[in-house]
């Protein structure tokens, strides 16, 4: 059970896997870096930002790497409103409401799938979705490796943004000191709605990247959400570095879970690991000390 | 010599790099107003805090009537009679004026009936008497000093620890918050109190101990204390004792 | 806040009491029967989330396993019905009180509470969906008995009433926590946890209190579904949904008081069924309602139809002592 032609393939697919995890965590983290919340919809937005994937396909006849050109600004509106116009007002700043308001909008998108689209699976049926890559000790399908490939790309260019922009600045201002900002002129209101955007656009790419090889039901999105949970506390909430790694980690964890104990347990192995984190290291591998 | 009430022993805090608190020791004896001062920063509101059980000092043990208490958390503390109030007032904003203070009754009383009376006095005795049913978030800045200082009382402690109870007050705020201070020492309570405001340290306080960058520099008489070289450098800054000397002594 | 006081929980209750004596409408019976029971588990939330003030994302984790335990006693080792929902609750609590024990002692509170209470609640789901003992995938069918000693009956009304007294029983426990020591200890930990340790609160042994009555009264009602409904497998029992109403039902209805979750459980109830006769039952429609009375009753009265009522009230009195005034103006 333990030879490498199997325990090989098994980490590759996890660490492919992992990286659009860490890309799902990645939005999470930074809405928590930033605003100290956590977003129980997140779950619920990758679960709408799959079935727009598939509807453009579907529809439209966009090829979802196409289709991320246009559903990643839309999704980053989409974000940006839902923190402006109903999370940031309906809260009115304390943290309890903010948890029920994130709840309460999660059950709301995803059981409006529900009800408009019914609780069937449906999945893509694409061209070069089955191509693989040989990579000599595994086959790896060419789709995965993309997505791989893909995470890396719009993690660096989160970092550029994050170091080099105005926006971007202003951003680690008032994640690291929201009264100085206020008082230096940020509007953090704006700034909040902006990262919250990001976050919301970095579930669209990771949408549109897990579509050719995943499915889409109503409730596919809870699986997600309790996987970047874990990553995100495992890697240290707020911490990017944590979200990447973290993904990765866990990725492979559950590839190698679902190989030794089958699809159910393993996601319990997923689940051991995040009540053993917060029971034990709340603060995570990167994080600061809750 | 007999058993001091509270009695600090070689207790340091470090904060990663940080010491904030460095070897201080001093010991209170019951009854009588104690005053820990020292400029900002000194470590003063961390060694209340590992007083009362909310940090664990890095070194050092905490003595209570001979026994060690150093570890002890601070519900366990407040049922032995050492009550702490907090820097920043910290009211059950969601509750009556008066549910506040029962809470700290409760301590002593099981039954509602007589924590809620217990409350009502207490009240009266610091001056919430009219204020009981009002929410204790629409307390001014004073009300609420008032309603820390009550919720400690109504526990019936032996030992108070004050942190900045009268910071913020205006004059007269002050000139009514004093007296009640002195009062309480005078039934009985052992107070030991963080403070600034220089002229209650010196109206009130028996003794006074001095903390600077966290170690203890000076202790005795108040007058005494004010008149310390070195409490005079570290408020004013280096060589400001000389300075003072030579223009004809610090004007107290 | 004024509080509920006996009188008007007794007058509430015994209102509600006579209704089966008004109609043998099957299907008032059965709405309210399903209202009351989540009343039952909202009142327990409400317990641990309303006056301790830690919001639990899982209680699923205590219906089901009240659920379960019954069902299973019952089926699998042939244990009296009413044997079977007693240790249920006992179940419940106890499970209860090894998750806050976990998370307590960890010291987790705000999100990283509810982020807990939410793993627990799935992993439980988890694995009620794959071991034997639970009937895996399919789940438990409790066989038909329709006695009062297998706790099952004929007609709707004996159900009707036991969930009442069920009820009537956990208003009056969250009534006497109300004017208790234990209760003015556990809001002061809700308000305030370092102030209220300084003043001699147990923080931690208080949590640990009301999580364990939080669990039994939600164990309850899972008991209570177990024999209604003759049916329990994973999704139900542990299922988001029932995670959801529960914190749902007090929040709309009035967080922290007596009356709230039942006050909520009906409202919330009532306003599914309008909207599944206005626009057609279909899955997913009314958890989509649940939801935005969620964030509406957040966003507009977080402190619920409760509140509304007493701020209604009050400006009735004033208005009525304004009365002299206003007839010789």
């Amino acid at each position: 059970m333990l030879s490498p032609v199997i325990l090989i393939p098994a980490v590759l697919n996890g660490l492919l896997t992992g990286a659009v995890y860490a890309l799902v965590a990645l939005g999470l983290t930074l809405i928590y870096g930033v605003l100290h919340i956590i977003n129980f919809a997140h779950g619920a937005l990758l679960t709408a930002a799959l079935f727009a994937a598939f509807f453009a396909h579907q529809l439209l006849g966009l090829d979802p790497y196409l289709a991320a050109v246009a559903l990643t600004p839309l999704f980053f509106a989409l974000g940006y409103a839902l923190q402006r116009f109903v999370i940031g007002p309906a809260a009115h700043g304390e943290d309890r409401n903010i948890l029920l308001v994130t709840l309460g909008i999660a059950v709301v998108i995803e059981n409006a799938l529900l009800y408009a689209f019914r609780a069937d699976t449906r999945t893509l049926n694409l061209a070069y979705a089955f191509e693989v890559l040989d990579l000599g000790v595994a086959l790896v399908a060419v789709p995965r490796a993309l997505a791989f490939l893909s995470v890396l790309v719009v993690a660096l260019l989160l970092w550029l943004v994050l170091s080099f922009t105005d926006t971007g600045k202003a951003i680690r201002a008032v994640a690291k000191e929201k009264l100085g900002a206020e008082l230096s002129g940020i509007d953090v209101a704006h700034i909040y709605a902006v990262t919250f955007g990001l976050g919301t656009a970095c579930l669209a790419v990771a949408a549109c990247l897990l579509i050719p090889t995943y499915y889409v039901n109503p409730h596919v999105g809870n699986a997600f959400v309790l996987i970047a949970f874990t990553i995100v506390v495992l890697g240290g909430m707020g911490s990017v570095v944590g979200a990447l790694v973290g993904g990765l980690l866990i990725g492979v964890v559950e590839s190698l879970c679902g190989l030794y104990l089958g699809e159910s347990l393993g996601q319990i192995g997923i689940f051991a690991i995040f009540i053993l984190v917060l029971l034990l290291r709340p603060s995570g591998l990167f994080g600061e000390r809750a | 010599m007999p058993e001091p009430l509270l009695r600090v022993e070689r207790v340091s805090k470090r904060f990663g790099g940080l010491l904030a608190v460095d070897d201080a020791s001093f010991a209170v004896a019951a009854g009588g107003i104690t005053a820990l001062i020292g400029p900002n920063g000194a470590g003063k509101t961390t060694l209340f805090s590992i007083i009362s059980g909310f940090l664990a000092p890095s070194r050092g043990r905490i003595f209570h009537r001979g026994a060690d208490i150093t570890r002890m958390p601070p519900y366990l503390l407040a049922r032995r009679g050492i009550v702490r109030t907090f820097q920043t007032v910290q009211p059950f904003a969601g509750l009556s004026v008066h549910e506040n203070i029962a809470v700290g009754a409760h301590l002593s009383r099981r039954s509602r009936a007589e924590a809620l009376d217990r409350a009502a006095q207490v009240a009266s005795t610091v001056g919430l008497g009219d204020l009981l049913d009002r929410p204790a978030a629409s307390l001014t800045a004073a009300g609420r000093k008032r309603l820390e200082l009550a919720r400690a009382l109504a526990t019936g402690p032996e030992l108070l620890l004050l942190d900045e109870v009268l910071a913020g007050l205006n004059p007269p705020e002050l000139t009514t918050m004093v007296p009640t201070i002195r009062a309480l020492a005078e039934r009985g309570v052992t107070i030991v109190m963080i403070e600034h405001v220089m002229q209650a340290v010196m109206s009130l306080a028996g003794q006074v101990f001095v903390l600077v960058e966290g170690r203890v520099v000076a202790a005795g008489a108040p007058a005494s204390v004010v008149g310390d070289p070195r409490v005079i450098e570290a408020y004013l800054g280096h060589g400001a004792a000389a300075r003072l000397a030579a223009a004809g002594g610090p004007n107290v | 806040m004024r509080q509920a006081s006996i009188a008007h929980i007794l007058l509430v209750v015994a209102a509600l009491a006579i209704v089966p004596l008004l109609t043998a409408s099957n299907v008032v019976l059965n709405f309210l029967i399903v209202a009351l029971m989540i009343a039952l588990v909202g009142q327990g939330w409400n317990v641990l989330g309303g006056y301790g003030g830690q919001y639990s994302f899982g209680h699923a984790a205590f219906f089901g396993t009240g659920a379960y335990v019954t069902a299973i006693l019952q089926t699998r080792y042939g244990v009296n019905a009413w044997a079977a929902f007693a240790l249920g609750i006992a179940g419940g609590a106890l499970v209860g009180g090894a998750i806050g024990a976990l998370a307590f002692r960890s010291g987790l509170r705000g999100s990283y509470f509810a982020l807990v209470t939410l793993a627990f609640a799935e992993v439980l789901r988890i694995v009620a969906s794959v071991v034997p003992i639970t009937g895996a995938g399919v789940g438990i069918l409790i066989t038909l008995d329709l006695r009062a000693q297998a706790f099952q009956f004929q007609s709707r009304a004996p159900f009707f009433w036991i969930i009442l007294a069920l009820v009537a029983v956990s208003l009056v426990i969250v009534r006497l926590i109300e004017q208790s020591r234990f209760g003015a200890w556990l809001l002061a930990v809700r308000e305030n946890e370092d102030a209220a340790k300084a003043l001699g609160v147990d923080a931690a042994r208080v949590k640990l209190a009301a999580m364990t009555i939080s669990a039994a009264i939600t164990a309850a009602a899972g008991g209570f579904y177990a024999q209604y409904f003759l049916f329990v497998d994973s999704g139900i029992a542990y299922g988001p949904w029932i995670s959801i109403e529960a914190l749902l039902a007090p929040i709309v209805g009035g967080i922290g008081t007596v009356l709230g979750p039942l006050i909520g459980a009906l409202a919330v109830r009532t306003l599914g069924e309008i909207t599944k006769l206005a626009i057609g039952d279909a899955p997913g429609l009314d958890l989509v309602v649940y939801g935005s009375m969620l964030v509406l009753v957040v966003a507009f009265a977080p402190q619920g139809i409760a509140s509304l009522l007493a701020e209604l009230r009050a400006r009735l009195t004033r208005w009525r002592a304004s009365a002299p005034e206003r007839t010789n103006a």
